[in-house]
């Protein structure tokens, strides 16, 4: 009777994976299907104009930003570039985060613990450094 | 599960909160504020990433994640303050570090970055590829080569060989037919001669350099490491990474341009390097070192501050290297209590990284309100008592001003001889990092103070103490 019931179990939840699988497949399909729509090119990506339209305009915004900042921070400037520029760690999740065990794989988590490290002590460095700037106290 | 369009406005958000976190940087009061924006934005993009239809399985970020982000802890929460510039050198050293491997891992499965399949790359791909690759493994060992000599593992003093410059010229213009190549073929083994290539190129370019120009060169390898992120960016057509990119790239670049005219010299003329090596001979220290200096002690100094007015304090490199900014502080304390208004001038490139000394000093205590920028408080030497110089020599030369045969002519200086006393902590009569002889010190109204800046500090708070009672 248990067998029996264990059996059917199985059968079912083969019959789950099967269906799990197609809807994978479907959904990789409508997702192939919007990346190839008119608007991007066909491997998904933007067209490289757009993003260079967005470089170019960033290159200004980060301009018009970093010179408003006070010179006595420049230091906690460079400490909090330094942990952003560590967003570099999506490129690395990507690889880190295939199937399986090969070249890719290992360059992709190494990639992770490098910006790791760069994340959580710039801004915990940023934060130390921020945390010393203090308004002179307020005479009686 | 994230579709790859909602994974897009995730990163946008992460965008803009890094804007918001540099944003903040604009007055200390917003900066803590600007500092968990960034926190945020990082979260976000992290977040998107991990949840997106491409990450297949969570273990090897998750090792990653949490490895990285242990050492990264343990290391920030130890570091001394003083020991600021290498740490944020080593840190640009991984960031470029981890674009190689990114970019690596790219090139092996492309099909996982949306790039086509192995052998058969896009030949714009290609080109972001070996950029990205180029630029990373630059900042990679020009940043090693920066912390080694910022902590003192190889000599601070440039070092240049015969022959230098054209060398590197060649290995610059090999790494771009190396990139072409790379673009046309995309062998495997072309990659590995790009990174390596590249590795030497970053390795020699920095090596000539002096110590005293790692303000400039640790900004440029901040604007390198975002140049490096926006060039994968590209690879992997990812915003966020574009945008970071662009905004750290401007923000290094701007830096390196404000420590530049500090000094009143080109980027180029730092890049090339070997300054401070030759100018002494020009000068002719022989026949100043001749001339008699006043020499003064603990107790004299503390006599003539006690009895000003207003004393401007310049801190200079060697305050770091004393550690002497909390026995600076102590003294100020001191002074003010004596009913002296003593503020602080800081030179655009004192210290070794921008902003160098305003972090020292906020880490002893002192209000950044009594911390002003060369620009604000130049005027006011001419009308102040005591101009106390503890470990500044070149910011101060009279001789950037009156001698075009000087190398350091041009370079805006602190007028601290308009003072009507300028005293001088220093522990010799050597020459700055220019080589030059500091015509201040054979001045009448120059008192020098012939010791280490910490324990002089500590001296004439003891001197002020003892003559409170």
């Amino acid at each position: 009777m248990d067998d029996k019931i264990a059996g059917e179990a199985s059968k079912l939840a083969t019959q789950a994976q099967d269906v799990a699988s197609q809807l994978k497949a479907l959904a990789q399909q409508i997702t192939d299907a919007a990346a190839a729509s008119p608007v991007a090119v066909p491997d998904g990506h933007m067209p490289f104009v757009a993003l260079l339209t967005i470089f170019a305009l960033s290159c200004f915004v980060g301009y018009y930003v970093v010179w408003r900042v006070t010179p006595a921070l420049h230091s906690p400037l460079m400490a909090v570039t330094n942990a952003v520029s560590s967003v570099i760690i999506v490129g690395a999740l990507l690889a880190a985060g295939l199937k399986g065990l090969g070249a890719a794989q290992l360059f992709g988590f190494i990639a992770v613990a490098l910006a790791a490290v760069n994340i959580f002590g710039g801004f915990i460095v940023t934060h130390r450094m921020l945390s010393m700037f203090k308004k002179k106290p307020v005479k009686k | 599960m994230f579709t790859q369009e909602l994974a897009a406005y995730g990163y946008l958000i992460a965008a803009i909160c890094f804007i918001m976190a540099l944003r903040g940087l604009s007055s200390p009061t917003t900066s803590r504020q600007g500092n968990l924006f960034g926190i945020v934005g990082m979260v976000i993009a992290i977040g998107v990433t991990v949840l997106s239809p491409g990450v297949l399985s969570p273990w090897l970020i998750m090792a990653g994640l949490v490895i990285g982000g242990a050492i990264g802890t343990f290391v920030a929460l130890r570091i001394q303050m003083t020991a600021l510039p290498q740490l944020v050198a080593a840190f640009h050293s991984l960031v470029g570090l981890a674009a190689v491997f990114v970019a690596a891992a790219a090139f092996i499965s492309p099909e996982a970055f949306g790039l086509g399949v192995p052998g058969k790359i896009k030949v714009q791909s290609l080109i972001e590829m070996g950029l990205g690759t180029a630029i990373g493994a630059i900042t990679f060992t020009g940043s090693v080569v920066a912390f080694a000599k910022l902590q003192g593992l190889v000599s601070g003093s440039p070092l240049v060989f015969k022959g230098q410059h054209p060398l590197n010229a060649l290995l610059g213009i090999a790494l771009v037919v190396l990139l072409v190549w790379f673009a046309m073929r995309g062998h495997t083994s072309t990659f590995v001669l790009l990174v390596v290539l590249s590795l030497a190129l970053g390795f020699l370019l920095i090596l000539p350099i002096g110590g005293a120009d790692m303000p400039v060169v640790v900004s440029m390898l901040n604007s390198y490491s975002g140049w490096a992120a926006a060039g994968i960016g590209f690879t992997l057509g990812n915003t966020a990474l574009i945008v970071t990119g662009a905004l750290v790239g401007s923000s290094g670049a701007i830096l390196s341009y404000i420590m530049c005219k500090g000094m009143n010299r080109s980027i180029f003329n730092v890049i090339l390097g070997g300054f401070g090596t030759d100018s002494a001979a020009a000068g002719g220290p022989a026949a100043k070192n001749d001339k008699p200096v006043k020499a003064g002690s603990a107790e004299d100094a503390a006599f003539l501050m006690k009895n000003a007015q207003s004393v401007i304090i310049v801190p200079g490199y060697g305050m770091a290297v004393a550690q002497a900014q909390h026995a600076l502080r102590e003294m100020a304390d001191l002074l003010k209590k004596e009913g002296v208004q003593v503020r602080y001038a800081i030179h655009p490139v004192a210290g070794r990284m921008p902003g160098h000394m305003n972090v020292l000093l906020a880490e002893a205590n002192v209000p950044y309100d009594e911390v002003f920028e060369l620009d604000d408080i130049n005027r006011d030497f001419a009308s102040t008592d005591v101009a106390f110089v503890i470990g500044a020599n070149d910011v101060t030369n009279p001789a950037a001003k009156t001698d075009p045969k000087s190398a350091i002519y041009g370079m805006p200086i602190l007028d601290v001889e308009k003072a009507q006393t300028v005293l001088f902590v220093k522990r010799g009569m050597a020459s700055g990092y220019a080589g030059v002889d500091n015509e201040l010190f054979f001045r009448d109204n120059t008192m020098m103070l012939f010791a280490d800046a910490k324990v002089m500090c500590e001296n004439i708070v003891k001197a002020l103490e003892g003559s409170a009672h």
